[in-house]
C-alpha cells in the first residue's frame, strides 16, 4: 500500500471516530447571537441596577427589594430563554445542512453530560438565592458555565475547551472583585460568546 | 518483515475499517447506527459483519425490543489490538 492511500484511510479512520462520537453541528452563529443577547441583557440590568437609587435595595429586605430582585431574575431567565432558542435555532439550520439529526446519538449524549454540571449550579444558585446571597450568584454562573463548557468539550468541538477555561478563570477573578459580577458577566457571556463564535464561523462553517 | 505485511488483511475493506473505527470509540453500538453512519446496505454491512465476528474481532448481543430484534456489536480486546498494530502500520507508511 502506498502513502497516499494510507493517508486517505487514516483520515477516514479519524473522521468515523470523532462523528461518532462528537457533536459536530454546533453553530457559530449561535455563539454569536448568545452573545448579542447576554450583551443587550447586560446593559438593560446596568440601567436596572446603576442609574437609580434601586441598587440599593439589592441587598436589602422589604417588599420593594424583593420585587426588585425578582425582576433581575425574570430577566435572567428570558435572557437564558432567548439565547437557548437562538442557538437551538442557528444549530438546526447547521444540522440540516450537514444532513444529521438534532436528535443523535451524539447530541443526547452531549446534553446528558453537561447536564450535570449544569444542574448543579442551577440548585447551588437556587440556593444562594434562597440564602440572600446574591453577590455570589454572578462568579459562580460563570465557574459553572466554564465548567458545562469544559465537560461538552470532549463531546463536541475541541475550541469549546478554551471558551470554557476563559469563563472559569472569570468567573475566579470575579470572585476576588465581588462588586463588579455584572462586568464580568458581560464579558464572559457577551463578549466571550461573540468572539468565540466569530472564530468557529470563520473555521468551520464559512467553507462549508 | 516488511512495513507492508504488519498492515492486516482484514481491514483492506473500507466498510471493516469503518465497522472498527466505529467501535473503537464507542461502546456497543446498534446494527441500525453503523448501517446509516457508512453508509451501507443491509447486505452489504452483513457479510463484513460476520467476517470481523469470524476472526474474533466484535461481539454481537441480540435483544429483543418488543417483537423486533435490535442488534448491538462489540469490539474485543483482540479487536482492539489488531486495529491499533493495523494503525501503527498505517503511521509508519506515511512516515517512511
Amino acid at each position: 500500500m502506498d502513502k497516499d492511500k494510507s493517508i486517505e484511510q487514516i483520515n477516514e479512520i479519524r473522521r468515523l471516530m470523532e462523528g461518532s462520537s462528537k457533536f459536530l453541528s454546533l453553530s457559530g452563529m449561535s455563539g454569536v447571537s448568545a452573545g448579542i443577547i447576554a450583551s443587550l441583557s447586560s446593559l438593560l440590568a446596568y440601567f436596572l441596577l446603576y442609574t437609580d437609587t434601586s441598587f440599593r435595595l439589592i441587598s436589602c429586605s422589604g417588599s420593594a427589594a424583593e420585587e426588585f430582585r425578582l425582576n433581575l431574575i425574570l430577566l435572567a431567565v428570558i435572557t437564558l430563554g432567548l439565547a437557548l432558542l437562538a442557538g437551538a435555532f442557528f444549530t438546526y439550520k447547521k444540522v440540516q445542512k450537514r444532513k444529521e439529526s438534532l436528535i443523535s446519538r451524539e447530541s443526547i449524549k452531549l446534553l446528558s453530560e453537561i447536564a450535570v454540571p449544569l444542574g448543579t449550579g442551577g440548585l447551588v444558585l437556587a440556593f444562594l438565592y434562597y440564602y440572600g446571597v446574591f453577590g455570589l450568584m454572578a462568579p459562580l454562573t460563570l465557574i459553572f458555565y466554564g465548567l458545562a463548557l469544559f465537560t461538552a468539550s470532549k463531546y463536541t468541538v475541541n475550541e469549546i475547551r478554551y471558551l470554557a477555561l476563559c469563563e472559569i478563570v472569570l468567573g475566579l477573578c470575579s470572585l476576588a472583585f465581588i462588586g463588579y459580577g455584572l462586568l464580568f458577566w458581560w464579558i464572559g457571556f457577551g463578549l466571550l460568546h461573540i468572539i468565540y463564535g466569530i472564530f468557529i464561523h470563520m473555521k468551520y462553517d464559512k467553507n462549508s | 518483515m516488511s512495513i507492508i505485511s504488519k498492515l492486516n488483511k482484514a481491514f483492506d475493506s473500507r466498510v471493516r475499517l469503518g465497522i472498527m473505527s466505529l467501535l473503537i470509540v464507542n461502546d456497543w453500538l446498534e446494527y441500525k447506527y453503523l448501517k446509516e453512519k457508512l453508509e451501507l446496505t443491509d447486505g452489504n454491512l452483513a457479510s463484513h459483519i460476520n467476517a470481523l465476528e469470524k476472526l474474533n474481532y466484535i461481539i454481537v448481543k441480540k435483544a429483543f425490543v418488543g417483537k423486533k430484534t435490535n442488534t448491538s456489536y462489540q469490539i474485543t480486546p483482540l479487536g482492539r489490538q489488531a486495529f491499533e498494530e493495523h494503525l501503527q502500520a498505517l503511521e509508519q507508511i506515511i512516515k517512511s
